[in-house]
């Protein structure tokens, strides 16, 4: 307990830093957050320009698509808020920073998360919060006691998946040097979870349900709040990969860690 | 002179075949996004035959020739641009005896030429295997739409540079660039062709540059536009890119007055 009390005192630490350091660029802050709502409003423009010539996508009306959307934008902002170590492999391998990591206390993971973390992010995801709740309010649907607690539990199963898929990808750098190029790739096939599945063929239905779970940051976990539960575990099923790719994750990045040798400079 | 130029190219085309696993990897990526496309706009089309005049097969051509013309034209001089200005070391490429801009054409162009070559042809054919294609016959439509995107590749770096030169006048000139990436995807026509905005939309886009660089080329390639109308189009191309020499020579001008670098 006394560790997670120590983990959580890091967080409040570092973020006053942040704060203290973007105080002094305010404009770079709000120009981050705009950059990263102009994004996402790109993908918002698609899906009603796309609705104005067809009633359903796959079965999905364009409110629920929304929806879908929306949960992408919370659980995505909410992950990269916490996590963006894309230069990873440049900034702590080849730069050697690794090595001042791994002569501190706190484990490496959550040291390189805290150097990484990214607030204006969190504004994509009070967006998609609103978003959701709008869309919500214009499907018509029920509200109940337990709706914000089971929220709360998908959105951290699927920050999980994210946290685990790119902790693993970063991870790949303490195996080998050279650049992979992999995480783009990755981050590309990730905007394949904010549509519906059924669009999809059964290749990529698979490839998306558990091999690179994003179904789990979008469809299935909305699924649930839309009541479209063909399947009704499916939903409760992002908890649980969430867990198993994060544990995934962890292991191969604490099994990198110990084969890691420095970079020699 | 000339040759000097022409030495840009090479080096810079010389210097992304260095970093191959970036073109590697930029190759799936771009299957990816063509494939995720091309099963949404499958779903969109659902039962119906034609929307807005598109046949499914006519949109899946559509989408996948303007990702790969998109390979081609694509750059990040505005980046590299706003890099040398806020880092300084634009004050030493101004003093050199060349055209810093046109300088800048020229590797965006060796960039361009090496996607060109070793991306987009390639890509085109591993493309058209895995997606339902349909690919112009008449060879003069292939001719005139290699000639479209070299224009299309003028007014995006044309863009690009004034985006890049605006480091000149603004500390931080990143969210002028995310801005204008956003413009370019969103009203070029990659993510959405014009054809399926609203009509009030259309007729505003249909004066800005942005159409010239992806939406006709691409109209071009899937024979939506054809005969007479195709060197109108054309037309359109070559008179934004002479238009929008202007505004770069002016700030330009203004700009280099305003230089100022600190340290280096």
């Amino acid at each position: 307990m006394s560790r997670f009390a120590f983990t959580l005192g890091l967080y409040r630490d570092y973020l006053a830093n942040y704060i203290k350091t973007k105080l002094s660029y305010r404009a770079d802050f709000w120009i981050e957050v705009l950059s990263d709502l102009l994004f996402n409003g790109l993908n918002l423009v698609f899906i009603f320009i796309v609705f104005m010539h067809t009633p359903s996508l796959g079965g999905w009306s364009e409110a629920e698509v929304v929806f879908v959307y929306g949960y992408f934008m919370l659980a995505s902002g909410i992950f990269s808020t916490f996590f963006s170590a894309w230069n990873f492999s440049e900034r702590y391998i080849v730069k050697g920073e690794m090595d001042r990591v791994l002569t501190r206390p706190a484990h490496s993971l959550t040291q390189v998360m805290l150097e990484n973390m990214d607030p204006p992010a969190m504004f994509g995801a009070l967006v998609g919060l609103v978003i959701l709740i709008s869309s919500w309010m214009t499907l018509g649907l029920p509200f109940h006691w337990y709706d914000p607690l089971v929220l709360i539990v998908m959105v951290l199963g699927s920050c999980f998946i994210y946290m685990g898929i790119y902790t693993a990808m970063s991870a790949i750098s303490f195996y080998s040097d050279a650049p992979t190029g992999i995480g783009p790739l990755i981050y590309n096939i990730q905007n394949y979870g904010r549509y519906p599945v059924e669009i999809y063929n059964k290749t990529i239905k698979f490839l998306l349900t558990w091999l690179l779970p994003f179904a789990f940051v979008g469809v299935y976990p909305a699924s649930f709040f839309l009541g479209r539960l063909e399947e009704w575990w499916m939903p409760w099923l992002t908890p649980v990969v969430g867990l198993v790719f994060l544990t995934l994750g962890v292991a191969f990045w604490n099994y990198g860690v110990k084969r890691y040798r420095g970079a020699g400079s | 002179m000339m040759s000097m130029y022409l030495d840009f190219v090479r080096i810079r085309f010389l210097m992304m075949l260095a970093y191959r696993v970036n073109y590697y990897s930029g190759i799936v990526i771009y299957a990816i996004n063509i494939g995720a496309y091309y099963f949404l706009w499958k779903a969109i089309f659902g039962e119906a035959e034609t929307l807005q005049g598109f046949t499914v097969i006519q949109m899946s051509t559509y989408v996948a020739v303007s990702w790969m013309a998109r390979a081609f034209y694509f750059n990040n001089l505005d980046r590299e641009i706003s890099n040398e200005i806020v880092d300084g070391s634009v004050a030493i490429q101004i003093i050199r005896p060349y055209s810093y801009l046109l300088v800048k054409m020229m590797q965006g162009f060796g960039e361009g030429l090496f996607r060109l070559l070793l991306f987009m042809i390639p890509g085109m054919i591993v493309v058209s295997f895995i997606f339902p294609l349909e690919l112009p016959t008449d060879p003069m439509q292939w001719i005139v739409f290699f000639v479209m995107i070299w224009f299309s590749f003028l007014i995006n770096t044309q863009l690009n540079l004034l985006t890049g030169l605006g480091a000149f006048f603004f500390e931080n000139n990143q969210g002028i660039m995310s801005m204008k990436r956003i413009m370019v995807d969103l009203l070029s026509g990659v993510v959405v062709p014009i054809a399926f905005f609203p009509g009030w939309a259309i007729s505003i886009m249909n004066w800005l540059p942005f159409q010239a660089i992806t939406y006709l080329p691409g109209s071009v390639f899937t024979g939506r536009i054809q005969g007479a109308d195709v060197w109108n189009a054309l037309l359109v191309q070559v008179a934004w890119t002479v238009v929008l020499i202007v505004p770069i020579l002016l700030v330009w001008r203004v700009a280099r007055r305003r230089l100022f670098v600190q340290g280096g």
